[in-house]
């Protein structure tokens, strides 16, 4: 009774019904990809996106994932896991696959999926489309999967703890200090999206503000009145929330509509006190209760966003390309479509960061080994049409609209008329009237250069619920969206902060080894601090920033993001040449070459570029000797603004060539192994030595009847064996 | 029809108390009775789990 024989496990062969079936998504996918290949000026319904992108992924699920499972990786079921071999109930813990794959989607889709999509709409729809589905199928979800399958074979490391071991000691310290700063940039800029979404919004500030009694509301219910009933106090906390956001339409009313129009750099200050605050704090008060909320949030929006796409059928606003992506010069972000609308979307395609996740909580709670296909490849999966569905959102606006929301302050100047006369010399029509009337109803001061994704987000899934749902609640809608994303944009903060001390403290104890005790109060405090000031000060960096934080900060983050695909992936390939699995090493080997060259590219260019809106340091230069001669560059108004452009190009772009070179000393330090293992066919690995699993459970999301069978069989074994007083 | 909404709605429930942590304690009660011990209270088993989760911080991505 070790193991359910899957007909996965033994070679199927498909019935002639099934065959039919999957013909049948190939040409729903192949109409669709046609039609939006071919569609150049019409209207194009957003439906076409939504199908292609899910034949797509059903048809690569079915028959890549499964490829990948059973020949790349070669998943053992009759091998018991971590959580089983391990299982304390706290770490290691057996999980029913349908629980750990909510639990490790909520863990790798935040707000990236949304926003990268977002900003790189303004290359139109058909670039963003084609790599948010392709690179996953290739890359992103692959490298999810197989990281998953590492780790979980070597009792769950961490990714910097698997190069460090497996390629080399110099590797693992690059890896460790890209892992440490790519960290603080990506908080910072998750930062910077927030605090775009809140300057000026009063309504935004009330009800995000609330969450924060409300979250020590739930934290202290759950402590002290009634312990452990999480659901009770979810429920409680969402009906507070939607309470909040509601309440958030009576500012003026209330009075507090002065007090609550904040700008960004009292936004920064708020965030920076927040961020360690939480941090210091125990996790039950405020940290624990935010991430149910936030979850809660993030499911039910998704959810919710995918029955009003299909409900609304909504017609594309945008281009399928448009000149930007060809020249290079959009407003938004500069830079051609190669490479930067690859590194613009991130999540939703390729995700360094899952790495980290995958290589830390999951493989220890998967009870069987070929659920990391279902978790791995198909949680990947379900961030890919998070992403999806919010460059539809982002493309059902209109374009006037979109690029006066999505262009820098320096470049719209901020009000009405002068924002309507630089959408006019982009190409689009939009009346200063119209502009206002568009923030009007949503209850904002204004939507002109709101950056960062989130209010051209919120915009766009306003109108697809008001169209969808009916009435008169685009205002609702609009910061109901932004809740969900500043919800979880603050949950990743928090976390990330946390994560960072801990790594900081683990670090320096390396040293001196008190510093790594975690509940010594003068190190706990003083790593929290090191690790908000370092993200405060980037932060802080992107919102004073003349030429617009997003618009200068963004490409590093994507970028950076990458990179750690890129060290994630030499990973996994080592590990292929190790495990004498040269044969479909280039399985995470087209993902790995693809990432190097956009990143390298992408790092080249920001670096290296003799154009001044895309090459930092030549933005620095062309900066400096302006200043030298007294000269005045717009967008800086002042000496001191001219003063800040060179601080932060010269910043920002010795950041960029610091990830990147890090980046090539691991894949550097890799390819001496892979060439050494490559010629002996294989090398010893830390993989933990295989073990027979005596567990029994299903290995997909719907079980069949076969595995049902062998699961109740289980059970009653484990009932008799229970009540015959012997424990397991 | 009424049987499967009430098998739906005890799917949904299972699920929720499993993702949010909250059988853990249905499962230590198990636990105890098979084995024969004296639970805790469960305000004390709360405390526990939460001084857990204050010890191993886990990441939640962009």
């Amino acid at each position: 009774m070790s193991t359910v024989t899957s007909p996965d496990q033994t070679g199927p062969k498909m019935t002639p019904k099934s065959m039919v079936g999957w013909c049948a998504v190939a040409v729903v996918g192949a109409v669709c990809w046609t039609i939006l290949a071919l569609s150049r000026g019409e209207n194009v319904s957003a439906l076409w996106i939504l199908f292609a992108a899910l034949s797509s992924y059903a048809i690569a699920y079915r028959f890549y994932s499964r490829f990948i499972a059973h020949k790349v990786l070669g998943v053992d079921n009759t091998r018991a896991t971590p959580a089983e071999r391990l299982e304390n109930g706290v770490d290691f813990d057996v999980t029913d696959r349908r629980v750990l794959f909510g639990h490790h989607f909520a863990a790798i889709a935040g707000a990236g999926p949304l926003v990268g999509p977002v900003l790189a709409a303004q290359m139109g729809y058909l670039p963003g489309t084609i790599w948010i589905i392709v690179g996953v199928i290739f890359a992103g979800a692959v490298q999810d999967m197989v990281v998953l399958f590492f780790s979980m074979r070597r009792d769950g490391k961490s990714v910097g703890q698997m190069v460090r071991e497996e390629i080399g000691t110099v590797g693992g310290v690059a890896a460790l200090i890209a892992v440490f700063s790519i960290m603080i940039i990506i908080l910072a800029v998750l930062a910077l999206v927030v605090v775009n979404a809140l300057a000026a919004s009063p309504w935004g500030v009330f009800s995000i503000g609330l969450t924060i009694p409300i979250a020590l509301f739930m934290g202290f219910y759950l402590r002290y009145l009634r312990p452990g009933r999480v659901m009770e106090a979810t429920g409680i906390g969402v009906a507070l929330m939607l309470a909040a956001i509601i309440g958030g339409g009576y500012v003026d009313q209330m009075g507090l509509a002065q007090t609550l129009t904040l700008s960004k750099e009292t936004l920064v200050i708020c965030l920076i006190v927040y961020g360690f605050l939480a941090s210091i704090l125990p996790v039950w008060m405020l940290l624990t209760p935010r991430d149910y909320l936030s979850t809660f949030m993030k499911v039910g929006v998704i959810v919710l966003l995918a029955i009003g796409l299909i409900i609304a059928r909504p017609v594309l606003q945008n281009q399928a390309i448009t000149d930007f992506a060809i020249k290079g010069n959009g407003p938004v972000f500069a830079g051609k479509l190669f490479p930067f609308v690859f590194i613009t979307i991130a999540c939703g395609a390729l995700s360094g960061f899952h790495a980290l996740i995958a290589s830390g909580t999951t493989p220890k709670m998967i009870a069987k080994e070929s659920q990391v296909r279902m978790i791995g490849y198909g949680g990947m999966l379900m961030e890919s049409f998070v992403a999806i569905s919010a460059l539809i959102a982002a493309s059902v606006i209109n374009q006037g609209l979109y690029f006066t929301i999505n262009s820098p302050a320096s470049a719209t100047g901020g009000t009405p008329g002068a924002a309507a006369e630089f959408i006019r010399t982009l190409g689009f029509t939009i009346s200063p009237s119209d502009l206002s009337a568009a923030a009007h109803s949503v209850h904002e001061i204004t939507l002109i250069s709101r950056t960062g994704g989130a209010p051209t987000l919120a915009f766009g899934i306003s109108l697809i619920f008001t169209k969808a749902f009916g009435g008169a609640l685009a205002a609702f809608w609009y910061h109901f969206a932004i809740m969900f994303e500043a919800l979880f944009i603050l949950t990743a903060v928090d976390a990330g902060t946390r994560v960072g001390r801990f790594m900081l403290q683990d670090t320096i104890g390396n040293v001196w080894p008190r510093y790594a005790n975690i509940s010594w109060k003068p190190a706990s405090w003083s790593a929290s601090a090191v690790v908000v000031a370092l993200w405060g000060y980037m932060l802080y960096v992107g919102v004073t920033d003349p030429i617009g934080g997003i618009y200068q900060l963004f490409p590093l983050f994507g970028t950076s993001n990458q990179l750690l695909a890129a060290i994630a992936l030499a990973l996994c390939v080592t590990l292929m040449f190790k495990h004498g699995k040269a044969r479909y090493v280039w399985v995470p080997g087209i993902a790995l070459v693809w990432d190097l060259i956009i990143t390298m590219t992408a790092s080249w260019e920001k670096v290296f570029s003799s154009d001044a809106k895309i090459g930092y340091f030549q933005q620095r230069s062309v900066f400096q000797t302006a200043l030298d001669k007294h000269h005045l560059i717009a967008p800086a108004k002042t000496m001191d603004q001219m003063q800040q452009v060179i601080a932060n190009s010269t910043l920002n772009g010795f950041l960029q060539a610091l990830f990147a070179v890090l980046t090539l000393i691991v894949v550097a330090s890799a390819i001496p192994v892979w060439v050494k293992a490559a010629k002996s066919g294989g090398l010893p690995t830390t993989e933990v030595p295989r073990q027979p699993s005596h567990l029994v459970a299903a290995a997909e999301i719907f079980a069949t009847a076969q595995e049902k069978q062998a699961v109740r069989e289980y059970e009653a074994a484990q009932r008799e064996l229970a009540a015959s007083g012997r424990p397991r | 029809m009424r049987a499967a909404a009430l098998k739906a709605g005890r799917g949904i429930r299972w699920y929720l108390k499993q993702a949010t942590g909250e059988s853990k304690w249905d499962e230590y009660l198990q636990r105890c009775n098979r084995e024969d011990v004296e639970p805790v209270s469960r305000r004390d088993f709360e405390r526990h789990r939460a001084e857990q989760k204050e010890n191993n911080p886990k990441s939640r991505c962009c």
